[in-house]
């Protein structure tokens, strides 16, 4: 018997409905409150959990108490186990990450959370190097994390099939780190800031198109850079777990969220900097290339977890030695949006736009336009 | 004009159900489905029992443990299996939406499949003793040319990704003899068909694939952005697989030719386009078409099928050999052609589909050819007007502008209002005893696809009848999804626990491999 | 000129009255306004040069059967070639079973409507996997030489070596197929390499090979029986020097040879592929080909098939049967890197077919039919090689075919084939032009299908022909 653990960040969502960006922090949401914003995701849980009830004689259930999960779950016909302790009506950040700690001690299978960018957080935090998968059920005005369902009975549909062995892929989502003060003053200042695992239903294709394997298409992407990598040049790697398979082929230690650094197909340097990375590539006489993918829900390609990668080295390198490699998965998920880039210097950005070819498989590639937009 | 109105919905069909039991399961030790003949006497005598002439090594040691069945059973048993099987003689092949099912006239499935004429050739015959044969594929090639404008044909290939594959090779030749050994790249676009990309991809080439602009069509900035002179050539359909028809298609051309590239039409989705547009005004170099679909020759549970592949003059050279020539009085299987990629398939390829092709040009004519591309077209607009007005369907891309052959709907609004989704419709629809749709290719660029073509083969009568079932899945959608999602109920199976198998313990292709796996057999 | 409306049996709706209401529901009063969408530059405005069309299904019918009738056939002449399209018996069952509508006119349904689709197919990979002793088949390919091309291509996925060595003896129209198949841009990545033989025996020569033998060979292949007939007695030394180096052993097998062969699977073969066309298939005038390929239950294979496979599954019904599609997503085997080739269209109705010879003849059958087929051609060679000037080229044992030199009865083969013509007979295949060593010789292919009387008339007819 499978076990699931309920989460809800009661107080997602509530800046966006009154016009405010996010409710993280206190003072934000007295303020939202004032406005007269009420909770969104307890009902959006409830809907997800209504899904999940269709099941509930074949799981065992963990919420957390009162509107933290059970309440929900009891809406939604589930008769869960409460754990942990909260002062209801005023829940803070420190619940959730106390509550995924206390559902990875019952080694749930899955953590179903309701909320935005920083419940994911929180529940990354919480988690650590724990491999429990995660389903976010979307409640928050800003979403750039990817471990979020598109809606709620989708979260209760892809939770279910996980529940019940059925087949799912397991993908490592990203979680985005949002600077909230930055964000409600228009500046937007993301990183990436880790991964979590995530059930994704699996389409079945038919005879007709052959076998399709996001996985070994991204295998075929690693061996075909590592396969065109030239002697006596710097390959700089950024963040993100499609560039890690570059590493992985190679054999090579790596940072997941970090700015890595090959030479000759060994590693040079792990998790650099942004002035010992610029004094690298000046030591090797701007002799580099930077192969890097898409971070975040826009496709950012710069500018959102790899801003080591500084527009002055961006100059140095030189706009033709950027390889960029995605799955072809991803770039069909984001068009007919472009890839983004935010380097920070418009006129850099500028430049940067147009098409780029992004490595998608073994001599395979996809044309995509490229824009500064940061929208 | 009056037509009697009477219920369409066929919502009593049952699929044959027969629990049919796998034909190992049948076996029953001792019996003989067919016998052998047996050599003379005299020979036995004379040479013994033959089989020992093979050393102790390779004799086979332990009999093939094949089922032992009688003949009556057999037959019963692939008798059920074909009632199982929602083949285009039983069903709407509006379903295949890209696979162009049309009605296969049965005057010619018995000629190619009963007349010694064809059936007791041998490839290998002094041509003078196969003229006829050598008469039905010259002729079958001039048809050809004409309807793209192309000047030479070869009907080698066994199929249209067989037939882009030699196109792949032909244009790799083409390159090599010009001792061009920069030209590593061919470009593509999301919307052609796969093959368009995993052939070249075969051949060698580096592929570089277009995604479709927010209109729909390939976007030709990126096009031009990714041509150099690395490119060996494009390769493009069109109408891509949507149905719709890229109007600046000669724009891409230029570009391509611009830069010293080929350009390789991909004409799986001509139906529509016969005597009406052809690959020759657009410029192509190289084209290919589906005899198994667009020419009537049917598509037997996956093959025999045969992709014609056409060229221009320049690139007659390169073709595979052999070649069936006429010089006026004699037909001739000319192989002396040094720079031809070789056979991509022994001997001539499929005749039984060459010979199809050919009664089914023959019966049209010019007017018939291009009266079954209007009448295609017709249809799928209509379809396509009837489609649009079910609750629940999203037609992505192009707006406002005529399809040509078929069109690729989506479900995405039933999915967002009720939770039920393409996948789910499909199963459904084998219980009105239509056969399963085809959704898309991979990827799923169009969220929820189902790609459905009603080409001419099909009255309005069969496309109401479709219309009606596809409105009523969608009611049930809205009234009860989880009714729609726990289908099918009269189909001759259930849904498979498992529809994709990729867990290694599961992995059964075979009896005796599962049989393995249960432990019931070493 | 107005010309005179036809309905067309085919085209339902070019019933006049039907097209005019289909016209008004979609807003065209003229046909060419369907096409807007086409620019007019890019329209065709003339008429296609076809010739004038054959209406009526009688007339198309006797058309085309004067047409065909201009062949001759392996029905009122002998016929004695084979060379990948042997004669062979095809129970009636069969012929039945493949022109079954729904079988016929079936494409890529799900596994529910088609249920019955999926399950022969299934049976045909099962049936094979018996007869070649092997537990993994993907559905099937073009032909023969699809098959060999694609194992060779596996192979050079699996071990990533880049040279294959292939019998200098094999059928030279696979060897184009797979000359092509190997090539790449800019130029071929796969080397190959055609082992020597004993002009004598036809056996490969095993001091060739083993000169040619290194660490960046990544398959040996042989055919067995060999195109030219013979049986490979060598083989499972071959199988050992190439697996010593670590190099994948493909063996080209002739299906229903397996009745009394062993299967190579069981005298060292990695990978044995080959064509299916003996079980239950016409002649067809080369249409009626099949390729398979068949491995070892091992990841390592599985995963590096270019096609599909069906896998049997249950399903939500207790005690059905049901089918999956295997996807090899979560394994982590075998060169993932590299593409697949493509798949698509193939053959599979001639699989189904297949399977039901297969289902029909049942392990007797296909002990019998092997057994006949030897006799008879060992007759044949005999009876042959009693004639003055004739004999037969290799020493080796064979199964259905053999060569036979001419040399010294001072006519080429082609000479003799033209006159056994005249003696309703097809003669074999005339191998100077590909086999020069072999000065005027045929490939001669007798199988179960041939009576003593037939073969008997053979000898009498080339005595008749090489005599005068």
């Amino acid at each position: 018997m499978r076990k699931l653990g309920v989460i809800v960040n009661p107080v997602a969502g509530m800046g966006g409905r009154v016009g405010l960006k996010g409710s993280d922090g206190i003072e934000i949401l007295e303020k939202a409150r004032k406005m007269g914003a009420k909770p969104e995701a307890p009902r959006r849980a409830a809907e997800a959990l209504k899904v999940i009830a269709n099941i509930k004689d074949q799981i065992k259930v963990y919420a957390y108490p009162h509107e933290m999960g059970a309440d929900e779950c009891l809406e939604a016909g589930l008769e869960p186990e409460v754990i942990g302790s909260i002062k209801s009506g005023a829940t803070r950040p420190e619940d959730t990450m106390e509550a995924a700690r206390l559902m990875v001690a019952k080694e749930v299978d899955l953590i179903l959370f309701a909320g935005g960018d920083g419940t994911a957080r929180n529940i990354h935090t919480a988690i650590g190097a724990n491999n429990i998968p995660v389903l976010g059920i979307p409640a928050g005005v800003k979403i750039h994390s990817a471990v979020y369902a598109i809606n709620p009975r989708s979260a209760g549909e892809v939770a279910s099939l996980y529940l019940q062995g059925k087949v799912v892929e397991i993908k490592e989502a990203e979680v985005m780190d949002i600077d909230e003060e930055a964000f409600r003053e228009g500046r937007v200042n993301a990183r990436l800031y880790g991964y979590l695992r995530v059930p994704v239903e699996r389409r079945v294709q038919s005879v007709k198109s052959g076998a399709h394997s996001e996985q070994a298409e991204i295998q075929g992407m690693a061996a075909d850079v590592v396969a065109n990598m030239e002697p006596d040049t710097l390959y700089i790697i950024g963040p993100g777990t499609t560039t890690r398979s570059i590493m992985e082929r190679l054999g090579l230690e790596y940072t997941l969220l970090g700015v890595d650094v090959v030479l000759n197909k060994q590693l040079l340097q792990l998790d650099v900097g942004e002035e010992q990375l610029f004094n690298l590539v000046e030591q090797h006489k701007g002799n580099a290339r930077i192969v890097v993918t898409a971070i975040g829900g826009q496709g950012h390609i710069f500018g959102r977890g790899n801003q080591q990668i500084s527009p002055r080295i961006i100059r140095k390198v030189g706009k033709n030695n950027i390889t960029v490699v995605a799955s072809r998965d991803k770039l069909v998920a984001l068009q007919p949006h472009p890839l983004l880039v935010d380097t920070g210097d418009p006129d850099l950005d500028q430049e940067l736009s147009g098409y780029v070819r992004v490595v998608t498989g073994w001599e395979d590639s996809i044309m995509y336009r490229v824009s500064n937009d940061a929208g | 004009m009056a037509r009697q109105q009477r219920k369409l919905l066929r919502d009593n069909y049952h699929q044959a159900r027969w629990d049919e039991p796998i034909i190992f399961e049948m076996s029953v030790p001792g019996e003989r489905g067919v016998l052998v003949p047996m050599a003379s006497e005299e020979i036995a005598s004379q040479v013994g029992d033959g089989a020992s002439a093979i050393p102790a090594s390779l004799r086979r040691k332990k009999a093939p443990a094949l089922p032992e069945v009688n003949q009556m059973r057999v037959n019963r048993h692939y008798y059920h299996l074909s009632q199982e099987t929602l083949g285009t003689d039983v069903t709407l092949g509006i379903s295949e939406g890209t696979c162009t099912m049309k009605y296969s006239p049965k005057v010619q499935e018995h000629m190619a499949s009963r007349h010694p004429g064809i059936v007791e050739v041998h490839p290998h015959q002094d041509p003078e003793t196969m003229q006829g044969l050598l008469e039905i594929y010259y002729k079958v090639e001039q048809f050809l040319k004409e309807v793209s404008g192309m000047d030479a044909f070869s009907l080698q290939p066994g199929g249209g990704a067989h037939a882009v594959y030699t196109n792949a090779s032909i244009i790799r030749a083409y390159h090599r003899a010009r001792g061009d050994h920069k030209r590593t790249e061919i470009i593509t676009t999301m919307f052609s068909h796969p093959c368009d990309a995993a052939t070249p991809n075969t051949a060698g080439f580096k592929v570089i694939t277009l995604m479709p602009d927010e209109s729909g069509y390939p976007d030709l900035e990126a096009m031009k952005a990714a041509l150099s002179e690395r490119t060996a050539g494009i390769m493009i359909t069109n109408p891509e697989d949507t149905g719709i028809y890229n109007p600046r298609i000669e724009e891409y051309v230029r570009a391509a030719h611009a830069v010293g590239a080929l350009c390789s039409y991909d004409q799986a989705n001509a139906n529509g386009m016969l005597g009406i547009h052809r690959a020759k005004e657009a410029n192509f170099d190289l084209v290919h078409f589906n005899l198994h679909k667009t020419f009537s020759a049917p598509h037997g549970s996956m093959g025999p099928a045969t992709g014609a592949v056409g060229v221009k003059e320049f690139l007659k050279p390169y073709l595979p050999v052999p070649r069936v020539e006429f010089d006026g009085q004699k037909y001739t299987l000319n192989y002396n052609y040094p720079e031809s990629i070789g056979k991509v398939r022994t001997f001539f390829g499929n005749a039984n589909v060459v010979l199809k092709t050919y009664m089914w040009i023959m019966q049209h004519g010019a007017d018939g050819l291009k009266e079954a591309a209007i009448c295609s077209v017709l249809n799928n607009q209509y379809f396509m007007k009837k489609i649009s007005q079910i609750p629940g369907v999203v037609i992505p891309y192009a707006k406002g502008k005529r399809r040509l052959e078929q069109v690729r709907y989506s479900w995405e609004k039933l999915m967002q209002d009720t939770g039920v989704g393409t996948d789910d419709v499909n199963r459904r629809l084998v219980d009105f005893g239509i056969e399963h749709y085809w959704t898309s290719h991979h990827p799923w660029v169009v969220p929820e696809p189902f790609t459905l073509e009603p080409c001419e083969s099909y009255n309005k009568e069969d496309m109401d009848e479709y219309i009606e079932v596809l409105q009523q899945i969608s009611k049930e959608a809205y009234e009860d999804p989880d009714f729609v999602k726990k289908a099918p109920y009269k189909a001759a199976s259930h849904r498979p626990t498992h529809s994709a198998i990729d867990d290694p313990e599961l992995i059964a292709v075979t009896w005796r491999q599962y049989q393995k796996k249960k432990g019931l057999r070493k | 000129m107005p010309k005179k409306t036809i309905v067309y049996p085919y085209i339902p709706n070019s019933v006049p009255e039907v097209k005019a209401e289909l016209m008004k529901e979609v807003g065209v009063t003229d046909p060419m306004d369907l096409y807007e969408e086409i620019p007019d530059h890019l329209r065709f405005k003339e008429e296609l040069k076809l010739p004038e069309p054959i209406l009526d299904e009688y007339s198309i019918r006797r058309h085309t059967d004067e047409i065909l009738k201009k062949n001759k056939t392996a029905d009122e002449y002998l016929c004695f070639l084979g060379a990948g399209c042997a004669p062979h018996f095809v129970p009636a069952v069969c012929d039945e079973i493949n022109g079954r509508g729904e079988f016929l006119t079936a494409y890529v349904g799900d596994s529910m409507g088609d249920h019955g689709k999926w399950q022969a197919l299934f049976e045909y990979c099962s049936l094979m996997g018996e007869l070649l002793d092997m537990d993994i088949l993907s559905i099937p390919m073009y032909d023969g030489g699809q098959a060999a091309s694609s194992s060779l291509r596996m192979a050079n996925r699996i071990n990533n070596r880049k040279k294959v060595l292939l019998p200098a003896t094999m059928n030279p129209e696979i060897f184009m197929v797979v000359k092509n198949y190997l090539n790449s841009v800019p130029q071929p990545e796969i080397e190959i390499v055609q082992i020597k033989f004993d002009p004598n025996t036809g056996l490969m020569d095993l001091n060739d090979l083993k000169n040619n033998m290194s660490n960046d060979v990544c398959a040996v292949f042989i055919e067995n029986p060999s195109y030219l007939g013979f049986i490979e007695t060598q083989a499972e030394e071959i199988g050992k020097i190439a697996r010593q180096a670590g190099a994948e052993f493909i063996v080209y097998t002739d299906p229903i040879s397996l009745g009394v062969m062993e299967a190579p699977a069981n005298y060292g073969a990695t990978i044995t592929c080959g064509d299916y066309h003996p079980l239950g298939l016409h002649l067809g005038a080369g249409g009626c080909q099949g390729g398979f390929i068949a491995t070892h239950d091992d990841m390592k294979y599985i995963s590096e098939f270019k096609d599909l496979m069906f896998g049997l599954t249950d399903t939500i019904q207790e005690g059905e049967w049901g089918f999956g599609e295997v996807l090899y997503d979560r394994t982590s085997y075998g060169s993932r890197d590299k593409g697949k080739e493509f798949t698509g269209t193939s053959t599979g109705l001639w699989a189904i077919t297949a399977g039901v010879y297969l289902s029909l003849m049942g392990p007797k059958g296909m002990q019998e039919v092997g057994t006949t087929i030897m006799q008879n051609s060992q007759y044949a060679a005999k009876k042959l090689s009693a004639i003055p000037g004739v004999k037969i080229q290799l020493s080796s044992p064979f199964f259905k075919e053999f060569v036979v030199n001419f040399d010294m009865t001072g006519k080429t083969v082609a000479e003799i084939n033209k006159k056994l013509l005249e003696f309703k007979i097809f003669g074999g295949k005339d191998l100077s032009h590909d086999f020069p060593q072999f000065g005027q010789s045929a490939l001669y292919c007798v199988t179960e299908i041939h009576q003593q009387k037939d073969i008997d008339k053979l000898a009498y007819a080339l005595q008749g022909v090489i005599s005068c």
